[in-house]
This record gives C-alpha cells, sequence and structure tokens, in this order.
C-alpha cells in the first residue's frame, strides 16, 4: 500500500510537471495574470508530491518490505538502522528518486525567493526546471521504478546494501553531491530564461550569483566527501583515481567555477554576456553527462549498454534534446545580449577570462580523458584506458598556471589596466614566495632523515605562498588606503576563504605526493618494520563479530624510538550476506600526518600482506575543499546594493 | 587591410595555432597513456603492441598461484579458454582476487611471456564483473570451462 502512494505521488508529480510547463504559455495566449500567480502552488505542490514519495520509499526500506524489488534488492533485516535509510540513495531507482527530490527542492526556491525577478521570467525559469523534472521523471517512472512489487511471492529476506556503501560518508556524500549537480540546473534555467527575453538585466545576474554559488558550494563539499570515503574505505591510500564517475563530477565542477568567475564580471562590468550564458548552459549539460556516464551502465561496459539499452537511451535522447536545444536556442538568440564595451589591458576582467581559459582547457582535458575509451570502444578500435598519467601531466601545469594568475587577479583592478601598478605590488610578495620556498625545501631535507630534496615540494611551496602572499598583499593595502568596507564585504572574505582553501589544498596535494611513503610487505604477528622513522609492530590478530559481519583485525602498534605513539587495528570484513570482502584502513593522523594501514590478504597460516603507508599533509587536501565550499557559501550572502 | 581587420585576423590566427598545438599534445600525451586490453589468446598470436604497458585479462586457472618465501610476489596464469599467460606481481592482491574468477593484470610483457604486473584488479564486489572480461566469463561459464 505504501509503494502504492509513492508510486502515484510520482505519476501527479508529472502532472503538475505538465501544468508547469505550460504556464507561460497560457499566460502569452490568454493575457491573465492568473496563469503566472499559479506557478508558485504548483512548484510547492511538485516537491511536496515527490518528497511524499520518497519518504514513502524510506518507509518501505523501514519495515523491510520485501515485496518492492528495489528494498529486496538493497536491504536485508540485519542491516543496521542508519544504513536502511541511506540504502533508499544507495542504488540506481532511489538514487534517482534523490535526484528528483533536490530538483524539486530547487525549484520551489526559486519561485520563492525570486522576489527579485519579474513573475514572466520566473514562470519561464520554472517553466525549463519543469522540463527537467518531466523527462526525468518519466525516466523514474518507465526504466527505474523504485516501487515495482516482486509478485506474487515476496522474498524472506533482502539481499544486501553494497558494504562499500554502509558508511557514515556514503549517507551525506550523494545528497550533497546531487544538490550541486541538480542546483546547476538553477543557473541553466536562468540562461534559457534570459535567451527568451533577449536581454539581460543586471539586477537579474546579480539574482542568479548566489544560486550559482551555493549550488557551486554543495558541489565542492560532495566531491571532497567523497574523495575523503575514497580514501579511507576503499582501502588503497589513494584520494583520487581518475576514475570516470570521479570526473563525471569534475567536470561540472570546473565549468562552474568558471561560471562563478564570469558571472561576477558580468554582474560587475555588463560584460562577456555571451560567455556567461554559455558557461551556464555547459555546467548543467555537464550535470546532465555525468548522469548518463553513471547511471545508464555505458562505464560499466558499452555492450551492456547495447543488450539492456532502455535506461542508456532514455538518458541519451533527454541528454541530446536538452543539451541540442539550449545550444540550439543559443545559436538565434545569444547574439542578442552581446556586449561592445570591451576593456583592453591588464584589468581585472581579462585575468579572470584567463581563469576561464584555464578552466575550460581542464574540463576539455578531463571530458577527452573520460570519452576517448568509450568511443574507441564503440569505433572496435580496441577496448583501452586512459590512466592517471595522462590527467597529471595536464592538471600539474594547468593548476600552477591558475594559481600564478590568481595571485596577479588580487593585485589588478577592475576596467583601469595599469600594469605597471600591478607588477610593483607583486615584487615583494614574489620575492619573499621564492626565498622562502627554497629556504622551507632545503631545510625539509637538511633537518629530516626521512625527506629528500622535491622539485614538485617547491614548485608547491612557491604556488601556495604565492596566493597566501598576494592575497596578503592585497588586504594590507585595502586596509591602509582605508578601503574597510571592501574587506567586511561578504563576496571580498568568501573570495579571500576560498582561495585560501585552493592554496590549501594544493599544499596538501602537493606535499603528500612528494613526502610520502609506502611499503607494501609480509608481516605476521610479533614482527616489526622500521618506514619513514617510525617502526611498526604486528602485535596480534583478532577474530572479531560485527552486526552483519565478521573480520580479521589485526593491531598494530607505533613507536618513535622507544614511545609508543598508538595504535591502529585495520580490519578485513567478511559480510554474511553475499561473499563480499571489505578492506577497512586502519588510520592514525595528527593533522600533519596521516599513517595509514590496511590488511592484505593471508598469505599462509600466519602470515598476512600489509599495506603501510606514512602521508604527510594528507589531511589538508579535505580542509582545503571544506573552506573552498565555505567561502562560496559566504560569498552567497553577499548583500548588493539596490 | 583595415587595422582592426588585421587585428582579428592575428588573433584568430593565433587562437588556431594554439588549438592545434593543445590538440596536438593531448593526442600524444593520450596516446603515451593509454593502456590497451588484450586476452591470452592476442598475446599470444603476437596482436599486441611489444614493450608498452598493457592490460591483459582473463580467468585465472585453478591450483595455478604460486607464492614465493619471503616476499610478496606472486605468480598466476590467466587464460580465456584458449590460450594461457603467466603473470608475476609483486604487490598485493585485490580482496575478491581468487582461483576460476576474473582478474586483469596491468604490466609489461617480457621477452620470455611472462606479463610482469605492476597491478592487478578483480571484481570490486560479488556482482560485478570487470566490463572487458563480461565475454570471456560468459564464454568460459557456457563451455562449462575446466582445467585441461
Amino acid at each position: 500500500m505504501i509503494a502504492e502512494i509513492g508510486q502515484i505521488s510520482l505519476i501527479l508529480a508529472l502532472c503538475t510537471c505538465v501544468l508547469m510547463l505550460v504556464t507561460p504559455i497560457l499566460y502569452t495566449q490568454f493575457q491573465n495574470g492568473i496563469w503566472l500567480r499559479l506557478s508558485r502552488p504548483l512548484a510547492i505542490n511538485h516537491l511536496l508530491l515527490i518528497l511524499t514519495s520518497f519518504i514513502c520509499l524510506t518507509v518501505c526500506f523501514l519495515i523491510d518490505d520485501f515485496s518492492v524489488r528495489y528494498v529486496a534488492q538493497n536491504s536485508n533485516t540485519l542491516l543496521p538502522l542508519v544504513y536502511k535509510v541511506s540504502a533508499v540513495w544507495g542504488a540506481h531507482e532511489g538514487s534517482l528518486l534523490l535526484w528528483m527530490l533536490v530538483l524539486g527542492g530547487w525549484t520551489a526556491g526559486v519561485a520563492f525567493l525570486g522576489s527579485k525577478i519579474s513573475a514572466k521570467f520566473r514562470s519561464h525559469m520554472l517553466s525549463v526546471l519543469a522540463i527537467i523534472s518531466l523527462g526525468f521523471l518519466l525516466f523514474l517512472i518507465f526504466t527505474s521504478n523504485p516501487f515495482e512489487r516482486i509478485l506474487p511471492i515476496a522474498p524472506e529476506e533482502g539481499g544486501d546494501l553494497n558494504p562499500l556503501l554502509q558508511d557514515f560518508g556514503l549517507i551525506i556524500h550523494p545528497p550533497l553531491l546531487y544538490m550541486g549537480y541538480v542546483g546547476l540546473a538553477v543557473p541553466f534555467a536562468f540562461a534559457i530564461a534570459v535567451l527568451i527575453s533577449g536581454t539581460m538585466e543586471k539586477e537579474y545576474i546579480a539574482w542568479c550569483r548566489p544560486w550559482i554559488n551555493i549550488a557551486w558550494a554543495f558541489l565542492t563539499a560532495g566531491i571532497t566527501l567523497g574523495s575523503w570515503w575514497a580514501y579511507y574505505e576503499l582501502g588503497w591510500g589513494g584520494w583520487w583515481f581518475w576514475d570516470p564517475v570521479e570526473n563525471a563530477s569534475l567536470m561540472p565542477w570546473l565549468i562552474a567555477t568558471a561560471l562563478m568567475h564570469s558571472s561576477s564580471v558580468t554582474e560587475k562590468k555588463g560584460t562577456i554576456v555571451t560567455w556567461t550564458i554559455l558557461l551556464s548552459i555547459a555546467a548543467f549539460s555537464l550535470s546532465l553527462l555525468g548522469t548518463f556516464l553513471v547511471r545508464s551502465g555505458v562505464l560499466t561496459s558499452v555492450h551492456a549498454f547495447a543488450t539492456d539499452p532502455e535506461r542508456g537511451v532514455f538518458l541519451l535522447v533527454m541528454l541530446a534534446l536538452f543539451v541540442g536545444g539550449s545550444l540550439f536556442l543559443f545559436a538565434f538568440k545569444g547574439h542578442k545580449l552581446a556586449s561592445n564595451q570591451n576593456a583592453n589591458g591588464w584589468t581585472r576582467e581579462l585575468l579572470l577570462v584567463i581563469n576561464n581559459m584555464l578552466l575550460v582547457s581542464m574540463t576539455i582535458i578531463v571530458l577527452i580523458g573520460t570519452l576517448y575509451p568509450l568511443v574507441s570502444d564503440i569505433l572496435n578500435l580496441g577496448k583501452i584506458s586512459v590512466g592517471p598519467p595522462y590527467f597529471d601531466f595536464f592538471f600539474v601545469p594547468t593548476t600552477v598556471a591558475l594559481a600564478i594568475f590568481m595571485g596577479m587577479s588580487a593585485s589588478s583592478r577592475w576596467s583601469t589596466s595599469n600594469l605597471s601598478e600591478s607588477m610593483k605590488r607583486v615584487i615583494l610578495p614574489l620575492v619573499i614566495c621564492l626565498i622562502s620556498s627554497i629556504f622551507v625545501v632545503f631545510a625539509i631535507e637538511a633537518f629530516s632523515r626521512n625527506y629528500s630534496f622535491s622539485w614538485s615540494a617547491l614548485i608547491t611551496f612557491i604556488a601556495v605562498l604565492w596566493i597566501f602572499l598576494t592575497l596578503i598583499e592585497d588586504i594590507h593595502l585595502k586596509l591602509r588606503t582605508k578601503m574597510v568596507g571592501v574587506i567586511k564585504n561578504k563576496s571580498f572574505l568568501g573570495m579571500t576563504v576560498a582561495h585560501c582553501g585552493l592554496a590549501i589544498l594544493i599544499l596538501g596535494v602537493g606535499l603528500s605526493s612528494a613526502y610520502s611513503t609506502q611499503e607494501d610487505l609480509r608481516m605476521k604477528p610479533g614482527s616489526s618494520t622500521y618506514i619513514s622513522g617510525y617502526r611498526f609492530n604486528f602485535r596480534e590478530l583478532n577474530e572479531i563479530e560485527g552486526p552483519n559481519y565478521s573480520a580479521s583485525q589485526g593491531v598494530f602498534d607505533i613507536y618513535v624510538g622507544d614511545n609508543l605513539r598508538g595504535s591502529v587495528a585495520p580490519e578485513k570484513r567478511r559480510y554474511f550476506s553475499g561473499r563480499d570482502v571489505m578492506t577497512e584502513a586502519g588510520i592514525r593522523t595528527n593533522l600533519l600526518k596521516d599513517i595509514y594501514i590496511s590488511l592484505g590478504e593471508p598469505i599462509n597460516n600466519n602470515e598476512w600482506s600489509v599495506r603501510l603507508y606514512v602521508k604527510p599533509m594528507v589531511r589538508f587536501i579535505w580542509i582545503g575543499g571544506f573552506l573552498i565550499a565555505v567561502g562560496g557559501i559566504i560569498a552567497s550572502f553577499n548583500r548588493r546594493k539596490s | 587591410m583595415h587595422p582592426i581587420r588585421k587585428q582579428r585576423l592575428q588573433i584568430i590566427l593565433l587562437v588556431l595555432l594554439f588549438a592545434t598545438l593543445a590538440a596536438g599534445l593531448i593526442i600524444y600525451v593520450l596516446g603515451q597513456n593509454a593502456n590497451f586490453f588484450y586476452t591470452p589468446s592476442q598475446i599470444k598470436n603476437d596482436e599486441y603492441r611489444k614493450g608498452s604497458t598493457l592490460r591483459v585479462g582473463g580467468m585465472v586457472v585453478e591450483d595455478s598461484i604460486k607464492r614465493f618465501d619471503e616476499t610478496l610476489a606472486v605468480e598466476f596464469t590467466l587464460t580465456d579458454g584458449n590460450a594461457f599467460i603467466a603473470v608475476v606481481f609483486d604487490g598485493i592482491l585485490p580482496d575478491l582476487f581468487a582461483e576460476n574468477e576474473a582478474a586483469i593484470a596491468t604490466g609489461v610483457i617480457k621477452d620470455s611471456g611472462e606479463l610482469i604486473a605492476s597491478q592487478v584488479l578483480a571484481k570490486h564486489d560479488e556482482n560485478y564483473t570487470p566490463p572487458e572480461l563480461t565475454e570471456t566469463m560468459d564464454y568460459l561459464k557456457s563451455t562449462n570451462y575446466k582445467n585441461k
């Protein structure tokens, strides 16, 4: 019964979407304001219906209703309660329902927080959001119905939620990520509404920017959390694998980052309007591409895609319609938005355009590296995989370039080109940054027996100090010239926090890759080994029982000299349902350095293969990522003069 | 030529030049880092790029896993039902690596015909087979393959 309520709610939500879609058309037809006023109640109705459906599915999980196929496949009676709730979005169907719920939320947000835009413009935006919702609801109901029953005989016991997903990180990772992914639908709808109306009001882009910032901040937090989860849960000690699924989230993030910067130029200077519109379309298109890549099964195998084409083809057609349709509209209407003001020379606008070029290049590099294996397989050119060196080769120099221009933009000005003044301002930061970087890198080499000279560490220090010092110089100058107002501005504060976050992230990435030590070896209880100044003693091996698994647990003591610094207990878990085995890493961290131990496999009766890592600064990657997200949130609270 | 047009032409040429260079570089680096996938039969018939890093996948042959003393080194044989290839790997095998299960080894083939692997992948959960191996595993299952 509950499943049927959920099902009916979804169908009603579909009907609401159709109504929301046609209100602007009816308004144009009858010129009656009632049609415009309808869009708000429709949007809230849409959200409530999807929410009802979502709650119904959650209840099905909580009461172990295994007659619902999706519940039977992804849950069982032994599953801890909190994972029964998160299992709702643990697999394809439920995850799409979450996608819809988030879209419903953003749509209602646009309906009620859109007081600065005209009712007509808002109804156009809601209409675009309704088309997106319509497409995904059709997809959900016809190809991925989470409420499908197993009739007539329901199984006694369910399967299991993939053990990898039975973790805190996975409870909040998808909602955060989807808030970002789907939130990019708002600037997309905005861009389409602007193209339809043919003009871009300055107040309108000012209204849209906080939406971009918030969606982007959620996406940032979601990706950061995913990276952290992969680090502690997959047992390989890596934090980014250039896996197609990761790339699918990185591409919209890069474009959304470009969009944040270009929209600031568009708001302040009224220029690069068409470019901003194009980026808004591109950001959401890449979100859709990501959804297609992850949800169509095409990544598992193009052959699986060909044998079970329903989902894939549906998503592909939808992707083509949205991207094609919006680009078509852009081609016909975009030129009307072109602005003639050209600023020449070394202005902040120019630096932000360079930032955009770099970010777009990075996106293209990821796009090619992600799609090339698919294209090659479809064209029968061979099955290939593109390794991380391809991505690293391009991302290291582009990131360094981004950092350099970021520092320069701090010392540049809007509109007025003053190259010599800018150069004068950066000389001191540049000199300090070069000297201290070289000093620090050699000091590390001289005073630590474990670390040798590293070029990547040197480049990292230079890039990071450059960002910090130019920021400090800028704040110092603003304080001295009594421009305190600018510093108190949330937009400036948010930018500063986000840029510091990026510097910290670069520091974490650079130093952890330069100074990490990894050792794979055989150990038995009682044996010891020395790595990077630490002695690791494999004290004992225990067999333990969890709620729905049993595990072998190794206990390792970590010594410096004769002083015990702590213990970690990595596990190898065997889940009761199915035959899944999971590596649970043992991690000890003091913020500056992680010690990471994971159990490999038993080699014989008493020996195990063991992986030991000493990873300095790796925490900075996620701290930096979260600071970037916080910066985005702060900036979106900026009060604008009206 | 009108100075504005001349300037535009220069910009366009510059952009074209840069785009060509970038595209060339991307294709080159992609070519260097694209690892092709082969079956043991293709390796046996010499249908592969010699000397480069490649990936070979198949089923781990029963009783073929041999360990060395003291180190983590392990040797095993992969098959697609028609040919065999010996793989040597010095590292930690993935959780679900087992006999009669699918595995993919990435590495370089030595003159002796052995694959010296730098990475070994197996399925990462119970319901998943590496995409490159679905055909091979289906074939092995359909012929009810056992050790000959």
